[in-house]
């Protein structure tokens, strides 16, 4: 088990990151581990707890093309997408892309768009390509959205439906900050400002060089009876609607993969499992009570279960 | 996903789980349906209507009967089965309630309660039919339907996720019992004679020689195929035409129907002296119970079973009327002189006819008076041998002389016909004669090597006492139809003979299976049903407890059923885990951990574990930092072969109760 160079790496980013997010270490690992298992993410809190903060520093510190799209309720599909206008010099249409095409999409408040628009997102989410007017246009790799909303309960919210979560690789809640981290937060001023100054820690294309060293952690049989288990578990767990899908299952397994390669790892131990268990599986699990399984749920689950 | 599974801790009065109720219906059907043979049958048909009815219900969702209707319907069939038995209690009273109670129960079954009232009520059922038939095929088909009980207790338990595999689960259950079966069985204290009184009717079934003959009263015996006794001889069989089993003796006539002569109270009993020379044959008789106190030994006796007696027709008697299937040990020699010296009054009346009946016999008879005993004897069976005389089951009727009409018109008959006539005859030449009824033969089983003598080989001849020589056995049926002493009674008459099946069949196969049934039978009876204290003893002396107390049996029978408890948890203990050693390593350690008062929770993973540990026990953190690594490696890594051994160190380091220090 030798840190390898991708490992030192890894930590160099999150130790830059944690450097402007206060106090939350587990969130900008998760987040972190989200994008290296090459899945999309969302994150749900309240205003103004640092959402679009974390989204932008973890853009920034990998370097990659990143656009913003602030969603609103009168937002079209061709806002995102792009639109093709008419060229008088050339006397032909030209498609002008859409904030979609970059390398990271960071969709702001994506529960005040209405279902439709939101919807222009899935297939990009999807497929990692674009169909407008009939043709088809490939995105930049690597391609993630990074997506915030607000609970919920909030005034002026279309809640994501469950096909459109179940895209989301993980879902992190960021939380209020400790006493020592907010202090920290109100002697030093608002993180926004921060945020120009954040240079890129990767060079191009040495992301997916790390995407694939996780790729290739270790998963052994044990590993994935353990997962099964879990999966089961939810399947026959009086108190969810639905259990675990086979895609939340693999999922489980790529985020795990990625968490175990952040802690230096090239195998998958149980401990990776259930570390990011709750950011799969939360958001998937609805309540028959009503509302999306809380972390409490998640942990008696896991402490229920034996290791096989 | 398997929602619908029924939790296990569902509560008694929890409503019934849809699909377990065609198994309530079939165990009604199997513990309460074979009931129908001997039940009046307006019952047998309440009981499949209500079935149906119930499956009605449960097929198209309908509503349950209402209360009122079930109580009218209790009532009704109440008070029918008290017309019809004249009581509600008793054997067959109280086995129709309980069949009205299976027919019935499931109409108001809605609940788990009802539906475990059902499986008792079944299992209580099941009892009863031993009352009725103590046959192998009753204890298979119980058997089955006890399976089939324990297989519907798990359905309703929610186990098993098909029949077959539900099914199997009830047979390993009952496999699982197989041994405590055994063990009380043998060892459970026996009692003499059954636990409760059987009804008075018990013993009119049984069917064997009667205590008068008549003509017919032997053809019609012998149209059963029903086994009279078994025997198995300790040597060399004799031959088959020395075979005769001796039963009643009838030495009085009255015209029609010859019977044993009941003494005055003054006349002294004759004593029977037997000369028997040449070696004896020791054999085994097990005796069908024919509710009569003969005992059928091969002619003649030498040695007699234990409380029974010779009388002075030479019948050996029991004390008491066979009443259950008994074993009897004789000794027989076929070469004897019975009786040489006979007393006059038996002599006398072993003479007697009955005036003014039979003229025309009792004429030819008076010409040959004067002659030797031999000499009469041998015109007679020339007599059967050379006119056209026939053996036949089905003779024509005799009229008031039956002797005259035999001899002169119809001259078809069966062997009592022919022992009658020929006896008739001897006593009217003046030569004492007397009719010996009981079998002839016997078919020797090649399983397991008894001698079966059935119904069908019931059989009457003749004994007529010579100066010098005592009584001298004379079988006239021989003279007319020698095959049948020879070869038994199948080849003696023609096919269209009403004889039974089963001793027809010839066919090789059907044969064999014909014997391998009856020496199962044979061995059922013996071990089954003829299990009685003195078998028991004998077993018991057997495995080293000779002669034991109540005390000493209690004793070993809790000891062997403790003992077999012990084997069966151990084989249906589930299989360990793993036997890999790495596994085997990381549990030792953790407990080794868990004795220090740090447990690992059974979801913990091995990193997560160790530094628990390093922040409870910061002694410790090295090892078990080390210990985790290992173990984290060898399960979850590519390889690390290497790390058993790292492993096995750290569990060496860790302080153990011989080094308390660390």
């Amino acid at each position: 088990m030798q840190p390898s160079a991708g490992h030192s790496r890894v930590s160099e980013i999150l130790a830059a990151a944690n450097a402007v997010i206060l106090g939350k270490p587990t969130q900008t690992r998760l987040a972190l581990c989200c994008l290296l298992a090459q899945g999309h993410l969302l994150i749900e809190d309240l205003p103004g707890v640092g959402k679009t903060t974390l989204a932008h520093t973890l853009a920034r510190l990998l370097g990659f093309h990143f656009s913003r799209i602030q969603f609103t309720s009168d937002m079209l599909p061709a806002d995102i997408l792009g639109v093709s206008i008419f060229d008088r010099e050339r006397g032909c249409f030209r498609f002008l892309p859409g904030p979609v095409f970059s390398q990271v999409l960071l969709a702001d408040e994506i529960n005040r768009a209405t279902p439709k628009t939101q919807s222009a997102l899935l297939e990009a989410m999807e497929e990692g390509q674009v169909t407008t007017e009939g043709e088809t246009r490939p995105l930049p790799e690597p391609f993630f959205v990074i997506a915030t909303q607000n609970p919920s309960t909030q005034v002026g919210t279309f809640p994501l439906p469950e096909s459109q979560l179940d895209r989301f690789l993980l879902r992190i809640e960021i939380g209020y900050p400790d006493r020592n981290a907010e202090r920290l937060l109100l002697e030093s001023g608002g993180r926004r400002e921060q945020l120009p100054g954040i240079t890129a820690r990767l060079a191009a294309g040495e992301f997916t060089g790390l995407q694939k060293e996780v790729a290739g952690v270790y998963a052994s049989h044990p590993l994935l009876d353990y997962v099964q288990l879990l999966v089961e578990a939810t399947r026959q767990d009086q108190r969810f609607v639905h259990g675990l899908s086979p895609r939340a299952a693999l999922s489980l397994v790529s985020a795990a993969r990625a968490w175990a390669f952040a802690a230096g790892r090239d195998m998958i131990l149980p401990e990776d499992v259930q570390a990011v268990l709750p950011a799969v599986s939360r958001h998937r699990l609805r309540l028959v009570s009503g509302g999306q399984a809380s972390a409490e749920d998640i942990d008696t689950l896991v402490r229920s279960l034996p290791l096989p | 996903m398997s929602r619908s599974r029924p939790a296990l801790a569902a509560s008694p009065t929890s409503p019934l789980d849809h699909h377990v109720l065609p198994w309530l219906l079939a165990v009604a059907l199997a513990t309460a349906g074979p009931h129908a043979a001997h039940l009046p049958i307006w019952l047998s048909v309440l009981f499949v209507t209500a079935l149906l009815w119930r499956a009605w219900i449960w097929r198209r969702r309908v509503l349950l009967p209402p209360r009122w209707l079930l109580a009218l319907l209790i009532l009704g069939t109440t008070s029918g089965i008290g017309w019809q038995f004249r009581s509600l209690f008793g054997k067959d009273a109280g086995v129709a309630m309980l069949v009205v109670f299976m027919a019935l129960k499931p109409l108001e079954t809605r609940s788990r309660r009802d539906a475990l009232m059902i499986i008792m009520l079944g299992f209580f059922l099941l009892l009863t039919h031993y009352f009725y038939s103590q046959s192998i095929p009753t204890g298979l088909w119980l058997l089955a339907a006890c399976t089939l009980l324990t297989a519907t207790l798990i359905r309703l338990h929610g186990g098993g996720p098909s029949i077959p595999e539900t099914l199997r689960h009830a047979g390993l259950l009952m496999l699982q019992a197989l041994p405590f079966m055994l063990i009380l069985y043998l060892l459970f204290p026996r009692v003499s004679g059954p636990l409760w009184g059987l009804p008075q009717d018990a013993y009119s079934g049984l069917s064997g020689l009667s205590h008068e003959m008549a003509p017919g009263s032997i053809s019609n015996l012998i149209q059963s195929g029903a086994i009279a006794f078994r025997s198995q001889f300790a040597g060399e069989v004799p031959e088959k035409a020395e075979l005769y089993w001796r039963g009643p003796v009838f030495d009085e006539y009255d015209g029609m129907t010859w019977r044993a002569r009941k003494r005055p109270p003054g006349e002294p009993p004759g004593q029977p002296v037997i000369e028997a020379s040449g070696p004896g044959h020791a054999y085994t008789t097990i005796l069908e119970p024919h509710n009569e106190r003969w005992l059928l030994a091969l002619d003649l006796p030498m040695r007699l079973p234990a409380d029974s007696a010779l009388a002075p027709t030479f019948e050996v008697l029991a004390r008491e009327p066979v009443r259950v299937r008994s074993r009897f040990s004789f000794v027989s020699s076929v070469d004897y002189h019975a009786n040489r010296a006979e007393t006059p009054e038996t002599l006398r009346e072993s003479l007697a006819v009955p005036a003014d009946i039979n003229p025309r016999a009792r004429a030819l008879a008076n010409t040959w008076r004067g002659q030797s005993t031999a000499a009469v004897a041998e015109t007679v069976l020339h007599m059967f041998r050379e006119q056209d005389f026939r053996y036949t089951l089905r003779p024509p009727l005799l009229g008031a002389h039956p002797v005259d009409e035999f001899l002169f018109e119809t001259r078809r008959g069966f062997c009592e016909h022919y022992a009658s006539a020929f006896v008739f005859l001897m006593r009217a030449a003046g030569v004492p004669a007397r009719v010996v009824a009981g079998y002839q033969g016997g078919e020797i089983n090649p399983i397991d090597g008894y001698l079966i003598v059935r119904q069908s080989d019931a059989h009457a001849w003749a004994e007529i006492w010579v100066a010098n020589e005592g009584w001298t056995r004379v079988d006239p049926t021989a003279a007319v139809a020698p095959s049948r002493i020879e070869q038994g009674i199948t080849a003696a008459l023609p096919a269209g003979e009403p004889l039974p099946g089963i001793i027809r069949l010839d066919a090789g196969w059907l044969r064999g299976l014909r014997h391998r049934w009856e020496a199962t039978n044979n061995a059922w009876n013996q071990w089954v049903l003829g299990y009685n204290p003195q078998r028991q003893r004998e077993v018991l002396s057997r495995i080293g407890v000779p002669d034991p107390d109540w005390r000493q049996m209690a004793a070993l029978l809790a000891a062997l059923c403790a003992l077999t408890l012990l084997l069966v948890a151990v084989w249906a203990r589930p299989p360990r885990r793993r036997e890999d050693p790495v596994e085997l390593a990381w549990r030792r350690y953790c407990s080794r951990l868990a004795r220090l008062g740090l447990g690992r929770a059974e979801w913990e993973g091995p990193l997560d574990f160790a530094e628990r540990v390093a922040r409870e026990e910061p002694r410790l953190a090295a090892v078990t930092g080390e210990a985790a690594r290992c173990y984290a490696e060898l399960r979850y890594g590519r390889n690390g072969a290497d790390q058993l051994a790292r492993l096995r160190r750290c569990l060496r380091e860790l302080p153990s109760y011989r080094r308390k220090t660390f």
